[in-house]
């Protein structure tokens, strides 16, 4: 993608040069070439002209739609990540960014990825807004408190990149800075394999999911006190105050945080409210593990590799 | 001065003796103003552009509520119910009253009534008072049931309520704040309506502050609604 | 400051401390503001100083982190609040709306001076802010850190910027109201001169902002003090609702710091090339529709915020669309120079440089407005770059050129001509060295409100401070031979660039009330024909 987005900058700058130095000339060659010659003299009895006006209202016109269009399309596709993007979670505080890979391995203010991979970063914040940012790649997004963003990326070229915080965010805002590190996949590999994993993000959400006694109500079959959980994201629900929401990333977390918020219908609003008594991390793995749950498969077994399905 | 913008290097188009004119002038004009109508059309469209600051002002606020509104609908209805409707639909007929003795006020200046001015005014200023009595011990009770925001707020309550309440305050308490201002300027008119200043040719003050007390009123036209009534509406 | 003797003006009488303060002249007024405004920029350049000194090396070793961030902090708020905003519509145009208007005064003198005794309130909020430790959350009062996080005099901050807004609110109202009911008879509303056209559209601005960024920051203070909660993220609040809130103003203002600007240089650019403004419609409704349209595009900001893409597409299509009047703007004034007389003295220099500065700020924004390109670019240096193109390249510009244009009718003094290009050319220069290195910075991913950097981007930040320096000289000789011509200038006489406008034919300075006699218009503005009954009769 940063090569699109550095084509589409080629071409603004174009543009904007082109009209830049036009005008520019044109207002000193007018300069010079009617300067005033005579105290008295006045300019000629011009008002304007009315095709004149039209035309230079209708092309930056439409110079400014081609702009608006083509940003629009690379915006497009920056904003939506594949769906067969590898996940990778990032949190972060004051004043540092906290990753998780998929398979467990944590770290902090750096970032490992393979090369030749679409990468995408579900990000959250624990106190103010941030945003993550690689400007190598050409992308950021701001990390929201009470919510979850999300980017994408693909590392072309193995190398070390800068990853900044570029929304202010207090002291050491400058210092909210690591280092994006592209890998050959084969070393991104042996570089997990040398990590100290603390589980998966789905086992711990899978244990979360225990300890927080989220499983005595949210009960597989629909007998429990809160609604079945298999399926439920991506899916559409119908609220008590009778309107749907798509359980998103942002709708579970919601429903976790602020339960009181959207309660499904069928249900009373019994389900405490979370905020406070689980951190944004703890969250994001609660809701991978939700996330693999689905309604047993006919063909017996789990679908999901990391061993966390729902029967 | 006929030739304003005239020539390039005109110097001296015009010269001459000061800017006050020999013939008579109302005592309540101003000296910028040409004539009575001018200085009433200014002041009266000053107003309404005033009027227009605070309805942005006030927008600002029912933005905030309208997004919250649609967020958490449950929390919003929930805090309706906590409102006394019957206190804050006593305040609306009391308002509405306020409101007709204002014009009425408005009136007997137009007509040159010095007693329907006198006595409009102070049957205005009284029912504002009455509003903001209701209005503080609706406030007290708020306080005893832990509705106001804050650490005291009642922890029982999800958060959402919280927002609700908030607004519900910032939103009354500036127009609580509004009432004010409107009594201490409806005052002044009323030591103005009894030194006898307004006169059919001179009304200006008394129109243009009616004009705000009637926007005050409008607001709460708006609030009384949108925050006591809406568990009605979405009903429980 | 006095009149040149054996003159009757403005300045004359009365006399004293308190005349001056209780003053209800127009004129008066924006002598007051001029000189608090000057104050103000003078405190607000010295917090760019630090910020720029701190930048010359990457690591951050001249100030402490919360040191830089309050200086950033404190720049801002004071040069927005206290300068950019009120700059040129409440000295010139406090000034020259009722001039150009033939009144003797605004519509409502006593609240134009309570505008200023405002601005004089939230200023010394704001000067008690930098007393007791300053704020350090940004300009843009961002929650949650700012209702949550800082530590610092964050409520006191947002209450001098509120008061400061409601001295703009006054300001605007009062011009509106002038225009609408105060012309002189004769003064359509298609013979007014383009600087009255673009006040008014900035007024219509200030009435309509400026009220949402007052209870929006009310709404930060209260939720600071009272702890209410509304953009708590931990009881449901929506951090990104403040940032519409606030952006709903802060937007806009941008035009109000820009459309005055583009006011003084259509009067400029007639005058000095002596020549009716090419498409005189067309100028005045593109300020109407700068105004309009700069309501409609404040999610521009907030691309990255979480903000629904769809909302994105809106904003990003119809800030498109505010480059079309701007470029408008541009097309004619350069039009209007075409077989024009164009003189060469100091304010022309001023015009040419606002064209440029202007041309290279408007046209950055387009990368802004143009959704992938924003991804990369927000919140580096570039915006840095072009909002400085616009508010200093365009607005300061703007302003400066005006005060060097109306100087002598003004003050009655005329500067020292050949100092005044000196300082527009070291301006111009300056300028650019201090901010165009800034936009190759933000390309690299620079990001802004950082203490120290990466030490690959030092190079360009020693340009670009050492740039700040030659403005620095620019501005300093700029204020010291514009202080000298008040007691020593040259007297001006009536109307030193031969321009049209009723602000041209009365005394410079001007009388108390104006005019001597009420004027009466019957020919368009910028009427300017050949000189012969008077060269040749």
């Amino acid at each position: 993608m940063a090569m699109e987005v550095d084509l589409l900058y080629l071409f603004i700058v174009s543009v904007c040069a082109f009209f830049a130095i036009l005008v520019t000339a044109l207002v000193v060659f007018f300069t010079i070439k009617y300067r005033r010659r005579n105290p008295d003299d006045v300019g000629a009895d011009i008002h304007g002209s009315l095709i004149l006006e039209l035309t230079w209202t209708f092309i930056p016109f439409v110079l400014a739609m081609a702009m608006f269009a083509w940003g629009a399309d690379v915006f497009f596709r920056l904003a939506r990540p594949p769906a067969d993007a590898m996940e990778i979670y990032v949190v972060g505080k004051q004043w540092m960014w906290k990753v998780q890979h998929p398979a467990g391995v944590k770290e902090i203010n750096e970032l490992h990825v393979p090369v030749g991979r679409d990468v995408r970063i579900h990000l959250g914040s624990e106190d103010v807004i941030h945003d993550f940012s690689i400007p190598a790649f050409r992308v950021k997004m701001d990390a929201v408190p009470g919510k979850i963003t999300t980017l994408w990326f693909r590392a072309t070229k193995p190398g070390t990149y800068h990853l900044l915080c570029l929304e202010y965010c207090g002291t050491k805002h400058s210092g909210m800075i690591g280092q994006v590190i592209a890998m050959e996949p084969q070393d991104y590999e042996a570089w997990l394999a040398g990590g100290r994993s603390t589980g998966t993000a789905v086992e711990n959400g899978e244990r979360l999911f225990t300890s927080f006694q989220c499983i005595t109500c949210h009960k597989d079959d629909s007998t429990g006190r809160g609604p079945s959980l298999l399926g439920v994201y991506g899916s559409t629900v119908e609220l008590t105050s009778g309107g749907t929401v798509i359980a998103d990333d942002n709708y579970l977390r919601e429903s976790i945080m602020n339960s009181q918020a959207k309660v499904v219908k069928g249900y009373q609003g019994i389900m405490p409210a979370f905020q406070g008594q689980i951190s944004e991390e703890n969250l994001m793995q609660l809701i991978a593990y939700i996330k693999t749950l689905k309604p047993a498969a006919p063909a017996g077994g789990s679908d999901s590799p990391a061993g966390g399905g729902g029967q | 001065m006929a030739n304003a913008h005239d020539t390039t290097l005109a110097h001296g188009a015009v010269e001459a003796h000061g800017h006050d004119q020999a013939h008579a002038h109302h005592p309540k004009l101003q000296h910028h103003f040409y004539s009575m109508e001018q200085q009433l059309e200014a002041s009266i469209l000053g107003m309404w552009i005033f009027l227009v600051t605070e309805i942005m002002f006030f927008g600002g606020l029912f933005l905030a509520y309208i997004v919250y509104r649609t967020m958490y609908p449950e929390a919003w209805i929930a805090g309706s119910n906590h409102l006394n409707t019957y206190m804050g639909g006593g305040n609306t007929l009391v308002l509405i009253c306020s409101s007709l003795t204002m014009v009425l006020a408005v009136r007997a200046a137009q007509v040159g009534s010095r007693t329907g001015q006198i006595v409009n005014l102070i049957l205005t200023i009284l029912f504002g008072s009455t509003f903001l009595v209701v209005k503080f011990f609706e406030y007290a009770e708020k306080f005893e049931h832990h509705l106001v925001p804050g650490p005291n707020f009642d922890p029982a309550l999800p958060g959402p309520e919280q927002i609700f309440f908030a607004l519900y305050f910032i939103m009354t308490g500036i127009h609580a704040l509004h009432m004010v201002v409107g009594i201490g300027i409806m005052l002044v008119i009323l030591r103005m309506a009894w030194k006898g200043t307004f006169t059919p040719e001179y009304y200006g003050p008394i129109e243009v502050s009616g004009l705000y007390w009637h926007f005050v009123d409008i607001v709460w036209i708006f609030l009384f609604p949108l925050l006591y009534l809406l568990g009605f509406h979405l009903g429980h | 400051m006095t009149a040149p003797a054996g003159r009757h003006s403005y300045l004359d009488e009365p006399h004293g401390v308190a005349a001056w303060l209780l003053t209800r002249d127009h004129k008066r007024i924006a002598m007051l503001y001029l000189i608090s405004i000057t104050v103000f920029f003078a405190l607000g350049g010295f917090f760019a100083t630090l910020v720029r000194l701190e930048l010359l090396t990457p690591q951050g070793d001249l100030l402490t982190p919360d040191l830089y961030n309050k200086a950033f902090t404190l720049h801002g708020i004071i040069m927005i609040f206290f300068f950019l905003v009120p700059a040129v519509p409440a000295t010139l145009g406090n000034f020259f709306i009722p001039i150009m208007c033939g009144t003797k005064d605004l519509a409502f003198p006593r609240i134009n001076l309570l505008s200023w005794y405002l601005y004089i309130i939230g200023g010394l909020m704001a000067l008690a802010v930098v007393a007791m430790g300053g704020v350090d959350t940004g300009w843009t009062f961002y929650t949650p850190y700012s209702t949550h996080a800082s530590a610092t005099m964050v409520t006191l901050a947002a209450m001098a910027a509120f008061v400061a807004g409601f001295s703009s609110i006054l300001t605007g109202f009062n011009f509106i109201v002038t225009v609408h009911r105060m012309r002189a008879p004769g003064l359509t509303w298609f013979r007014l001169p383009l600087f009255v056209w673009a006040h008014y559209a900035t007024s219509l601005v200030m009435i309509l902002g400026t009220p949402v960024v007052a209870i929006t920051l009310v709404l930060v203070a209260a939720e600071r003090t009272l702890g209410l909660g509304i953009f708590d993220p931990k009881l449901g609040g929506d951090p990104v609702l403040f940032q519409h809130l606030f952006w709903f103003y802060s937007h806009p203002a941008v035009y109000i710091m820009i459309l005055p600007g583009m006011g003084v240089i259509s009067e400029m650019v007639a005058a000095m090339s002596r020549k009716q403004v090419f498409g005189y419609s067309f100028v005045a409704f593109s300020s109407l529709a700068i105004a309009i349209l700069g309501f409609l595009v404040w999610g521009h900001h907030l691309f990255m915020s979480s903000q629904s893409i769809y909302a994105g597409l809106v904003f990003s299509i119809i800030t498109m669309l505010v480059a079309v009047p701007s470029a408008v703007k541009t097309f004619n004034w350069t039009a209007t120079m075409y077989k024009g007389s164009i003189s060469w003295e100091s304010p022309t220099y001023w015009i040419i440089g606002f064209m440029g500065l202007f041309l290279i700020g408007g046209l950055t924004g387009l990368f802004l407005a143009t959704m992938g390109l924003d991804v990369h670019l927000t919140d580096t240096y570039f915006v840095v770059a072009h909002f400085h193109y616009i508010m200093v390249g365009g607005n300061v510009m703007a302003f400066l050129g005006g005060l060097h244009f109306y100087w002598p009718k003004m003050t009655g003094r005329k500067y020292p001509e050949t100092l005044g290009k000196v300082s527009a050319v070291l301006v111009f220069v300056g300028f650019n060295l201090t901010f165009f290195p800034q936009f190759v910075l933000g390309y690299m991913g620079m990001p802004r409100r950082y203490h120290a950097y990466p030490a690959e981007w030092q190079v360009l930040n020693v340009l670009s401070t050492g740039g700040a320096g030659i403005l620095g000289i620019g501005y300093t000789l700029l204020f010291g031979y514009f202080v000298w011509s008040l007691f020593k200038g040259e007297v001006a006489e009536r109307n030193p660039w031969g321009a049209t406008g009723l602000e041209w034919q009365i005394p410079s300075p001007p009388p108390t009330f104006n005019f001597e006699q009420d004027p009466v218009v019957t020919e368009p503005a910028y009427n300017y024909k050949p000189r012969r009954e008077v060269t040749v009769g």
